[in-house]
């Protein structure tokens, strides 16, 4: 049982990478990317199709392909996503959701049905002794460990920074926030740049961990949004604490039966809805 | 008047027309027609929720599925004729969506959308591990074993017709009548609505409920047609995907859209959908490029350059004209004069 749990930690690490961005986005802009699961999977795909093209260290990836995110994620929120801000979410939600559709069936086109992994030269299989019989992975701890900085960043930068504060201000009062001579446009360009990155580095690393498949990424939208309701809105570190609370709940699933994980992580989601609507750890900062 | 009284007699010939269709039409016709028609019906439920309601749903084939679901249930297993079973699994399916609904609405905007489609999943995969209904893998139905295909297929087709003539009859007329109105108040502004008097969480629950409703009948039509259910298919996100890509083609937030898109989605998937991918990764840029330059859809640059409007459902504020009152500000001055 502690190593079904101390498994559904380390799953809610990667957990936890997916769900930052859709906090981030949702917290700043009221912003929800139906496409945010899709796009773990495309930058899991590039990982694989550059790699299959030159021999690079997977981690080398995460340098070249981080940038390239946050620049896209910069773009395409200045020009296309920024149109549709405002009160009525529907615009926004048609737009990510015909990308979603596009990036499936793309994605599909390209590289055909069937999963594939990026290769890690043995990492993904190396394992650690924590004494007794139980072994964990050094993959999924240094996504872990990963997951934590992040977080932590994340926070760190909503208290302490300008950016930061700007997040804050716009998310707060857009208007009055432009009064004070913020550029709300660009505002949001940068928040969608930082979850862009994120996701970027989430889909390596699941990549790297299981594998990807083209039709994956609605299923992986879900675990992100439910982290993000389990965790309790307004903190990074809420998210973080939801996450690994669906990795658990997905675990304890699979240990019963392989069939029962993800429909165990969307009953402990519907739980929380029913019985904690603010979430497990709800903390109204940031 | 005159004008909609050919319109209404025009509407009825055709109807009338269409109800004749058994007789002098193809089996292929009338399939095709039931197909059609529960995508529209889906299509108007969605515009209903969205357009009207101001509620985004991702998750509405959960009552698709669970409607097709019902129906089997209660006809293989219960021995309910198919056709009267699509209506009673619409009520349980609304019955389930009661205390689903209670859940959906503590989520706002974009994250109401992604709770639905989350609650719809928890259903496929309930139904899936429900071994009397097939399971995983799903099962037939074998009520109509004994019945001629013909007059299946003939009553199929002339329930579709109603199911089509009912629910744009009865969205007509609830958007016209008093609760119509507060809808599109509250979708207007929630908070200027609840000013005046509306209760707006229960209309948006009468809303979600009678929309989880059509959604339910439209998946019994279905699989009633189809004969063969399984969870995937009933339960598939796509069903959302093409309902939103009718409405956001043809115009939300108008009756006329789904009618429009409807056609022009079912012209589409004649001719493309043997593209496979290429066809869908088409559907999902057509609405986008929609969404981001013509918002209003097919019927709203209709209505814009030609000013057409086939079911005026909209309530337009005309000023009356005002006698003109003598200029206040001589009188102000004066009061202000004689004070001095």
């Amino acid at each position: 049982m502690i190593e079904t749990v101390i498994h559904g930690i380390l799953l809610g690490g990667l957990y936890s990478l997916f769900a930052l961005g859709l906090s981030l986005m949702f917290g700043v802009m009221r912003l929800t990317n139906i496409a945010h699961g899709d796009q773990i999977v495309i930058s899991g795909f590039m990982g694989i199709a550059i790699a299959a093209a030159v021999n690079i260290n997977p981690f080398l990836l995460i340098l070249l392909l981080v940038p390239c995110a946050l620049v896209s994620g910069y773009a395409f929120q200045y020009f296309v996503l920024n149109r549709t801000i405002g009160k009525d979410p529907l615009p926004s939600l048609v737009i990510t959701f015909g990308l979603s559709i596009i990036a499936q069936n793309l994605l599909q086109e390209i590289f055909s049905a069937n999963p594939r992994a990026l290769d890690t030269g043995g990492l993904n299989t190396m394992g650690l002794n924590l004494g007794g019989d139980t072994v964990v992975g050094v993959l999924p701890l240094i996504i872990l460990v990963c997951a934590i900085a992040c977080t932590f960043g994340l926070q760190w930068m909503f208290a302490h920074t300008a950016l930061g504060r700007s997040f804050r201000a716009v998310s707060d009062e857009k208007d009055i926030a432009e009064l004070m001579g913020l550029n709300s446009a660009r505002v949001y360009s940068m928040a969608t740049a930082i979850a862009f990155s994120l996701v970027a580095l989430a889909g390596l690393f699941q990549s790297m961990r299981t594998t990807v498949s083209p039709t994956d990424g609605p299923n992986l939208l879900l675990f992100a949004f439910e982290s993000v309701i389990i965790g309790g809105m307004g903190s990074f570190w809420g998210t973080f604490l939801g996450a690994m609370t669906l990795g658990v709940a997905q675990q304890v699933g699979f240990h019963f039966d392989p069939g029962w994980g993800i429909w165990f992580g969307h009953l402990v989601f519907i739980l929380i809805l029913a019985f904690r609507p603010s979430g497990l750890f709800p903390k109204t900062k940031g | 008047m005159t004008r909609n009284i050919v319109a209404a007699v025009v509407a009825v010939g055709l109807v009338i027309l269409a109800a004749s269709l058994p007789f002098w039409g193809e089996a292929y016709w009338m399939h095709e027609f039931v197909m059609v028609s529960c995508f529209f019906v889906f299509a108007m439920m969605w515009n209903l929720m969205a357009g009207y309601g101001g509620m985004v749903s991702v998750g509405q084939q959960a009552w698709f599925g669970l409607g097709g679901y019902f129906m089997l249930a209660l006809a293989n297993l219960g021995g309910v004729n198919p056709f009267v079973a699509i209506v009673l699994g619409a009520v349980l399916s609304t019955l389930i969506a009661l205390p689903m609904s209670k859940l959906a609405f503590r989520l706002q905007g974009g994250y109401f959308a992604i709770g639905t489609w989350v609650m719809a999943e928890v259903v496929r995969l309930t139904v899936a591990n429900i071994s009397i209904v097939g399971g995983g893998s799903g099962t037939s139905l074998t009520a109509f074993r004994g019945v001629s295909r013909a007059l299946r297929e003939n009553v199929t087709y002339w329930v579709a017709l109603v199911a089509v003539v009912a629910t744009i009859v009865l969205v007509y007329l609830f958007l016209r009548s008093k609760q119509g109105l507060a809808l599109q108040a509250i979708r207007d502004s929630e908070v200027a609505a609840e000013s005046q008097g509306i209760n707006v969480a229960r209309m948006k629950l009468a809303v979600y409920l009678v929309s989880a409703f059509g959604c339910a009948i439209a998946g019994g039509l279905y699989f009633v047609s189809n004969l063969r259910i399984s969870p995937d298919a009933a339960f598939s996100v796509n069903w959302t995907a093409f309902g939103i890509f009718i409405v956001m083609i043809g115009g939300i937030g108008r009756i006329e859209g789904p009618v429009i898109g409807t056609l022009v989605f079912w012209l589409v998937s004649h001719y493309f959908s043997d593209y496979g991918t290429w066809y869908l990764i088409g559907l999902g840029a057509l609405a986008i490029m929609m969404t981001l330059y013509a918002r209003q859809g097919i019927t709203g640059l209709l209505d814009r350059f030609l000013g057409v409007d086939l079911f005026p459902t909209r309530r337009v504020f005309v000023a009356r004209k005002v006698e003109a009152k003598p200029a206040p500000a001589a009188r102000v001055y004066n009061e202000t004069a004689g004070v001095a």
